[in-house]
């Protein structure tokens, strides 16, 4: 198979979680210390490429069926997750993620907290709100960079496109110096959530013994139909929605 | 135990998230399709779309069921 959709699927994926990583750096560097803010996210990046590379090449040694199996039901489950929540904030159902509000928040938080050298770090709450925010959002990429990179036994792809995200919204975050609030998270969550929840039941389907018609050429059916069915839901939920707003407008006008 | 309890709590978060009907729907549809596939020969390759399609409908109507109009 071609490795620019896996490529492309990692790069949406990564640029999402590396938004909201650079949220929590920009706000934990501006307002306290950059140096000890670089020390937390490197350290973090680090143990994220540590992970990788011990994780991706020993699961790549698993035989392929059973590897497809698994990878396809977690790929599927994770895949329903993000789409879930793309279609529930598209709907109004749920909040959108708001990268403005998610700073002011950071922010405030780290000028209340207290100055405190550990470890030879100048600024230790600096240093830890970096390493656990670039940490807690790179698990999901390194998730999905090692499940993708290795049922298409091309891992090196998958990471290129999660180091191409990264430089991407790190050169943009600090030309700006300022969180990426004009990206269209919702969207793109949506995006990555069609493409994992396809190749998580195209990969788990495979796993089980099906064989697809057309073999690989399968994807490209059931990658737009998976988004046109989310699609499809999105417009229902939004005419629940309009009933809803309807319903509670006449009721506070009879009140 | 306290630390081995938030570990766990943190995968099953990462993994399975906020309703855990929907790994149990692609588990099932997985264990089905395999069953269909190797004990009955049957190329089963609709089913796990179909229960996926079906996953993400209950999901996202047990998230919104509890808005009355």
């Amino acid at each position: 198979m071609n490795a620019l959709p896996l490529i492309l699927t990692v790069f949406v994926a990564c640029a999402v979680e590396a938004v909201e990583a650079l949220t929590i750096i920009l706000a934990a560097g501006i307002t306290r210390e950059w140096k000890s803010t670089l020390q937390g996210a490197g350290v973090a990046v680090v143990a994220l490429a540590v992970i990788t590379a011990i994780v991706g090449p020993a699961v790549s040694y698993l035989p392929l069926t059973p590897l497809r199996l698994v990878v396809g039901a977690l790929l599927a489950i994770f895949g329903l997750q993000w789409l879930r929540k793309a279609v529930l904030r598209a709907t109004g159902f749920k909040a959108l993620h708001d990268e403005a509000s998610a700073y002011l928040k950071e922010v405030a938080a780290a000028e209340a907290a207290s100055a405190d050298k550990r470890h030879g770090v100048n600024d230790w709450y600096s240093f830890t709100l970096a390493f656990k925010g670039v940490l807690l959002e790179g698990l999901e990429v390194v998730f999905i960079v090692i499940t993708f990179g290795d049922n298409q036994r091309n891992v090196g792809a998958a990471a290129l496109g999660a180091i191409i995200a990264i430089i991407v919204v790190a050169a943009l975050g600090f030309a700006l110096k300022a969180p990426l609030t004009k990206v269209p998270e919702n969207w793109m969550k949506f995006a990555v959530g069609v493409m994992l929840t396809s190749f998580g039941t195209f990969w788990g389907a495979e796993g089980a013994g099906v064989a697809w018609p057309g073999n690989d050429a399968a994807l490209l059916v059931l990658v737009p139909v998976v988004a046109l069915v989310a699609a499809a839901y999105i417009f229902w939920l939004r005419g629940r929605q309009a009933t809803l707003r309807a319903a509670s407008t006449s009721e506070s006008v009879n009140a | 135990m306290k630390q081995l309890k938030a570990f766990g709590e943190f995968w099953y978060d990462f993994i399975v998230g906020d309703d855990w009907h929907v790994a149990v729907i692609v588990v099932a549809g997985l264990i089905l399709t395999a069953l269909l596939t190797h004990l009955a020969s049957v190329n089963a390759w609709w089913l796990l779309p179909v229960l996926v399609f079906a996953a993400l409908g209950w999901a996202v109507h047990r998230a919104t069921a509890h808005y009355k109009s």
